[in-house]
């Protein structure tokens, strides 16, 4: 027994080290998988501040900037304001709730984004006592950001869409046929659109939005072009789509949040049907 | 060790994790050469250090720096890894009689030759462990080679400034 303990002792510094990793690698596994709890990101209130004062310095470089891209943005919706405004009339009736609006839209701005690993992230300054929940979608003018993951108190993480974990549902604009964008984890500027299959006919040019099925985004909003066209050697059934993204991840800065606001009446009805919807 | 080596050793490694942190987070050349400038901190720890004070120094190091990072769990491993490895590959690269109780394997002390055949082969492999967690199961390990090399030879040369610029030479030593 003492020359087992011994021996123990010898080694403490291996079985040290050993612990040590494990205790690392169930980090990693149980930040990545989507269920799992993640107590320490940079949600956390002293660390989410740290980053929001880097954050205000460097942004403070491009504000000309941001300020000219949201008053553009302004104008152009002011423009379709003006085309939607209703003439008063002698008539008017209630529409029922089919046209009632099903997403809100909310404003936030990226203190913490990173977009050379395979596993990239967004930290935003706004938390649940804004109104933000895990799920939301994030999107900016030029397309889509990455989607809610979780949330603290002034603070949210979100999955950018440089992440190998995110899958968006997407449509090709022109021909309405669906796919989904993931990112391959090699260029920031490019992701795939997967699952279109061999027949359908897709130009290079095309344009790549959102295809709303997925309740996280609605439909419409810009992803990419598509930039490559190749048959997929893995499977033959598919295409292999290279999206050239429309959003610059290294500007990115102010952002909308998007909330369906049927959301969980949809995934209850989904649960109920048992079907498995991938988001 | 006395008190004052103690301070200034964690001085050091808190200004390197903060550096790091604020400055060199999104640093990457050409999209594929990273610079963890903060490993100087537990690569120039006295030879003296025994491996479990160090292997949590490391640990702790690395999980300050996922938390930040947002990749909770890989610089911690890969920390954890450098530091186990750092006391064995002390103890193979050692110069003929030994190390002096109270060296530090730092540049000025012990040369430029010795110094990149300590850091790099750790610094190395820091970053396969690194890259290996980061790009499990997407891409290929040739870019996961390409990564670590290139960011092991950046940091390594980083090293080698920071030291070269900011660390006092002692009198008499090369």
């Amino acid at each position: 027994m003492l020359r087992i303990l011994q021996f123990l002792y010898r080694i403490r510094a291996f079985i040290l080290f050993v612990f040590l990793e494990v205790l690392a690698i169930w980090m990693i596994v149980s930040n990545n998988s989507p269920q799992g709890a993640a107590f320490f990101n940079s949600s956390n209130v002293l660390i989410g501040s740290v980053l929001k004062k880097q954050a205000d310095v460097i942004q403070f470089f491009s504000l000309a900037e941001a300020n000219e891209a949201l008053t553009s943005e302004n104008a152009e919706i002011l423009q379709q304001l003006r085309l939607l405004q209703i003439k008063p009339d002698s008539i008017s009736f209630v529409l029922d709730s089919a046209l009632a609006a099903t997403y809100q839209f909310k404003g936030g701005r990226v203190i913490g984004n990173s977009l050379r690993f395979s596993q990239n992230y967004l930290t935003l300054n706004k938390g649940s006592k804004h109104g933000i929940k895990p799920g939301m979608g994030i999107f900016n003018p030029e397309g889509v950001v990455g989607r809610v993951k979780s949330v603290s108190e002034n603070y949210s993480v979100a999955f950018s869409l440089l992440n190998t974990g995110l899958l968006v549902s997407s449509k090709i604009k022109s021909s309405d046929v669906f796919g989904s964008v993931q990112w391959d984890g090699k260029s920031a500027s490019e992701a795939r659109l997967l699952f279109v299959p061999r027949h359908v006919k897709a130009v290079e040019g095309d344009t790549v939005v959102t295809s709303g099925f997925n309740a996280v985004f609605p439909e419409g909003i810009l992803i990419g072009v598509i930039s490559k066209i190749s048959p997929d050697e893995k499977n033959p059934n598919y295409l292999s789509l290279t999206v050239k993204l429309s959003t610059d991840f290294s500007k990115v800065n102010y952002v909308y949040l998007v909330e369906n606001t049927l959301f969980t009446e949809l995934d209850s009805l989904h649960r109920q049907s048992e079907i498995s919807n991938e988001y | 060790m006395n008190i004052r080596n103690l301070i200034s050793y964690l001085l050091l490694i808190l200004f390197l994790g903060v550096v790091q942190v604020l400055f060199l987070k999104n640093l990457a050349l050409f999209g594929i050469a990273f610079v963890f400038i903060y490993l100087l901190g537990i690569l120039i720890l006295p030879v003296s250090v025994k491996t479990v004070p160090l292997l949590l120094i490391a640990f702790a190091l690395g999980f300050f720096l996922d938390v930040f990072y947002e990749t909770i769990g890989m610089h911690t491993a890969a920390a954890t890894f450098l530091a186990f490895a750092r006391s064995i590959w002390l103890r193979a690269i050692s110069p003929t009689g030994g190390y002096v109780d109270t060296e530090e394997p730092s540049l000025n002390e012990m040369g430029l030759v010795w110094f990149l055949s300590y850091s790099f082969p750790l610094v190395f492999a820091y970053s396969m462990v690194f890259f290996v967690a980061d790009q499990w199961g997407t891409s290929g390990f040739l870019g996961v080679l390409n990564k670590s090399f290139f960011s092991s030879i950046f940091t390594c040369l980083l090293a080698i400034l920071v030291q070269l610029l900011f660390f006092k030479r002692r009198r008499g030593i090369r």
